[in-house]
């Protein structure tokens, strides 16, 4: 077992565990609540694995991760209030609204995004590898994972071309054991993960991804062996979400009796006790690094609920780097006004109108979550069924990726 | 002015480029040792050597992505992919990527690449190594889209691709590699994206054509003048994102009937979508519905005479133009 670190160190991480654990349980309680749509991928439980990680980069190294990275932006210095609004879709989020919960992204803290397409981030981390490399830089990517993308084209080319041009990388399997539903059993040939890119000349290790201290160790060789010898690796850490796949997950594929298990073994609960027992830590302070992460979790769902919806002649901002050499960019070709050629920068008033009709559907900002099953129509007569306020949209799983 | 095949004009202009800045590099399938598959990459890598000319493993979709991450980390890649055909491989990170990182993060990172690729029938090459596929590209907001004809436009184009900060994809066709035309020598030319050039005046009827289209939309413009007394109006848009639609337009006010002419395929092309555009913006100034020639509706076939049988040629264009020019001559 790792040494306990000082104890500011040992306090650092256990704060940054518990606001990353609070914070998921407040985005599940404010997705209930339709405050936050679409998909919600929580880390609950995984939060050593992420922490552990982090601690150990330096601010110039960059992390790339997944569709469930809400805790990763927030152990590399996102303010939670910015991640809490992206999941309301403000303009004050991660991306200002544009992303939402699996895709925030924060470049000033080089937190190089949470990507919805399972394993489509890998061959991006070689990209950023490749540009500290061609810099002369000393910046190393960890590229952030789960077991299932380690079945995608992606991993085999990515190992590959990372291996033969010795890309400063660390490859990250966080093997929570399930993809989405599928166990590591069902869905990988080699369950040995750490294993799986070793014929591309890139060796593993495994850690136990519920103790932050054994992460932290095995992260901080991967990260020295990218940065010193150029050699990548992969670690494969163990870890386990308490929660579904995403909040519409009914879990059927896994017992109650494992996920109790699991959570005999939680990360923080385990960190926090062996500070104090080895009285590195006070039981003030334990208490402390709770109500911290309480009161900054509050705050940043405040801050969310007070940020205000994107203004709809935004909806074209960003879409391309403007004034370049190259010209001008049509806006959108839905206008039936008469083309205007290089002043299609700004949005046409036809667009601005289509965008206003199309906005109106999504019902008043901060409303409650329009549902055409429960709209009546009192001109004919017919009662609107009642709306629950706590009504939780149904996505489907089906083509999440 | 010098005289240069396109594959030379493509070849200096990136060459000017890496000269020009550090940060532009190249990458792709035997874009090195090899030279290019078609020889666009000929003599980069004795001049800039292997940190700036990167032969790659055959993995497209890892080429392109590792092209985007590099290209957010403060680097200009451009990307070979060998042919259009293999493109599908990495139409993951060309879409969800490339095209969609500058808007999902709001701005905080861009993707300054090219991605060049040539394409285009004719070659006996069958299904699989046969396509055009401008209109796939052309439907992603975000990307922008050149297709250029000749070797000065070729040269220009890419410079302003490899400068600009959005991801291009720049598509090129396998059977202009070896067409000469004049090429500015020392010029800095840089050719704004979204200019057509007109390459033929005329007043009877308007052909829009890209690529080897806008080649073969000449030769039909000059039989439509030796053999029918018609003068039509050639314009070759080179950028298709974004298009110049005001010189069409302005073509179509004209001569009242436009013809568009692509490789492609019919359903959701080049000309299905220009055909809607100028019906929506021009329709008072039309005396006949918009014609489209394309490739034919199916895989491409290996027999040379299928094959030329499902290719548009001069002969589909000056009948397409004639059917717009119906019953006015």
């Amino acid at each position: 077992m790792a040494d306990l670190p000082d104890a500011g160190t040992c306090y650092e991480l256990l704060a940054r565990m518990a606001l990353i654990r609070r914070f998921e349980e407040e985005a599940g309680r404010q997705y209930q609540r339709a405050k936050a749509g679409g998909f919600l991928h929580l880390g609950i439980g995984e939060e050593a694995t992420i922490v552990g990680t982090t601690s150990v980069m330096r601010d110039e190294d960059y992390l790339i991760g997944t569709y469930r990275t809400h805790g990763h932006a927030i152990a590399r210095g996102t303010d939670p209030k910015r991640v809490m609004a992206e999941l309301f879709g403000r303009v004050d989020g991660t991306s200002g609204g544009r992303g939402g919960s699996m895709h925030i992204f924060d470049g000033e803290n080089r937190f190089m995004g949470g990507y919805g397409i399972v394993g489509g981030n890998l061959p991006l981390a070689a990209g950023l590898a490749l540009s500290s490399d061609y810099k002369g830089e000393d910046a190393v990517a960890v590229c952030m994972f789960g077991d299932g993308a380690s079945n995608t084209g992606n991993f085999g080319e990515t190992m590959n071309l990372a291996a033969l041009w010795s890309l400063p990388i660390l490859f990250l399997v966080e093997n929570n054991l399930y993809g989405m539903g599928t166990s590591v059993e069902r869905h990988s040939a080699q369950t040995d993960l750490a294993k799986k890119a070793e014929g591309y000349g890139i060796p593993g290790e495994r850690v136990d991804g519920m103790d932050v201290l054994a992460v932290r160790e095995g992260v901080a060789e991967g990260i020295r062996l990218a940065r010193e010898e150029r050699r990548p690796t992969v670690l494969e850490a163990f870890t386990y979400r308490y929660r579904g796949h995403s909040a519409a997950d009914p879990e059927v594929y896994r017992e109650r009796e494992e996920v109790e298990e699991w959570r005999r073994k939680d990360p923080i609960e385990a960190f926090g006790r062996r500070c104090v027992d080895a009285g590195v830590l006070g039981e003030r302070e334990v208490q402390e690094v709770r109500d911290k992460a309480e009161a900054a979790v509050a705050a940043a769902v405040e801050f969310a609920d007070a940020s205000p919806e994107p203004a709809l002649d935004t909806l074209y901002e960003n879409l391309y780097v403007l004034d370049n050499d190259a010209g001008w960019y049509a806006v959108d070709e839905r206008s039936p006004e008469p083309h205007r050629g290089e002043h299609e920068e700004q949005m046409p008033e036809a667009a601005r109108e289509l965008a206003e009709a199309g906005a109106a559907y999504a019902g008043q900002p901060d409303g409650p979550r329009p549902n055409p099953a429960v709209h009546g129509d009192a001109e004919l007569g017919v009662e609107p069924e009642v709306a629950e306020e706590t009504e939780e949209p149904e996505p489907a799983e089906e083509g999440e990726r | 002015m010098a005289t240069l095949r396109m594959r030379e004009a493509l070849r200096d202009a990136m060459a000017e480029e890496m000269r020009r800045d550090e940060a532009v590099f190249v990458m792709g399938e035997d874009v090195g040792v090899f030279q290019g598959a078609f020889k666009v990459t000929e003599g980069l890598l004795e001049e800039f050597g292997e940190r700036r000319v990167r032969d790659t493993p055959i993995s497209e979709n890892t080429i392109v992505g590792t092209g985007v991450g590099a290209a957010m980390g403060g680097l200009r890649p451009v990307v070979e992919l060998m042919t259009v055909n293999f493109a599908l491989l990495a139409l993951d990170q060309i879409v969800n990527h490339a095209a969609a990182i500058p808007y999902m993060f709001n701005g905080q990172a861009q993707v300054p690449m090219v991605i060049r690729m040539p394409g285009g029938g004719g070659h006996q090459l069958g299904p699989t190594h046969s396509h055009s596929f401008e209109a796939l590209f052309l439907q992603v907001p975000g990307l922008l889209v050149a297709c250029p004809s000749t070797p000065a436009d070729g040269k220009a184009l890419l410079k302003a691709a490899i400068r600009d900060d959005n991801p291009v994809i720049f598509i090129e066709h396998e059977s202009l590699y070896g067409n000469r035309g004049e090429v500015p020598e020392d010029g800095d030319e840089v050719l704004r994206f979204g200019e057509a050039a007109v390459r033929r005046e005329g007043g009877d009827v308007t052909i829009v054509g890209i690529l080897k289209m806008a080649h073969v939309a000449e030769e039909a413009a000059r039989a439509l003048a030796n053999e029918h007394g018609v003068e039509a109006e050639v314009i070759d848009p080179r950028t298709l994102r974004p298009l110049d639609l005001d010189t069409i337009l302005a073509s179509v006010h004209k001569t009242n009937r436009a013809v568009i002419v692509e490789e492609g395929w019919p359903h959701g092309g080049v000309g299905a979508n220009l055909a809607a555009l100028i019906t929506e913006q021009a329709f008072d100034h039309l005396d006949a519905p918009v014609q489209r020639v394309t490739g034919a509706d199916v895989h491409m076939p290996y027999s040379r005479r299928l094959e030329q049988a499902a290719m548009p040629h001069e002969e589909h264009v000056v009948q397409a133009a004639l059917a717009a020019l119906e019953g006015s001559i």
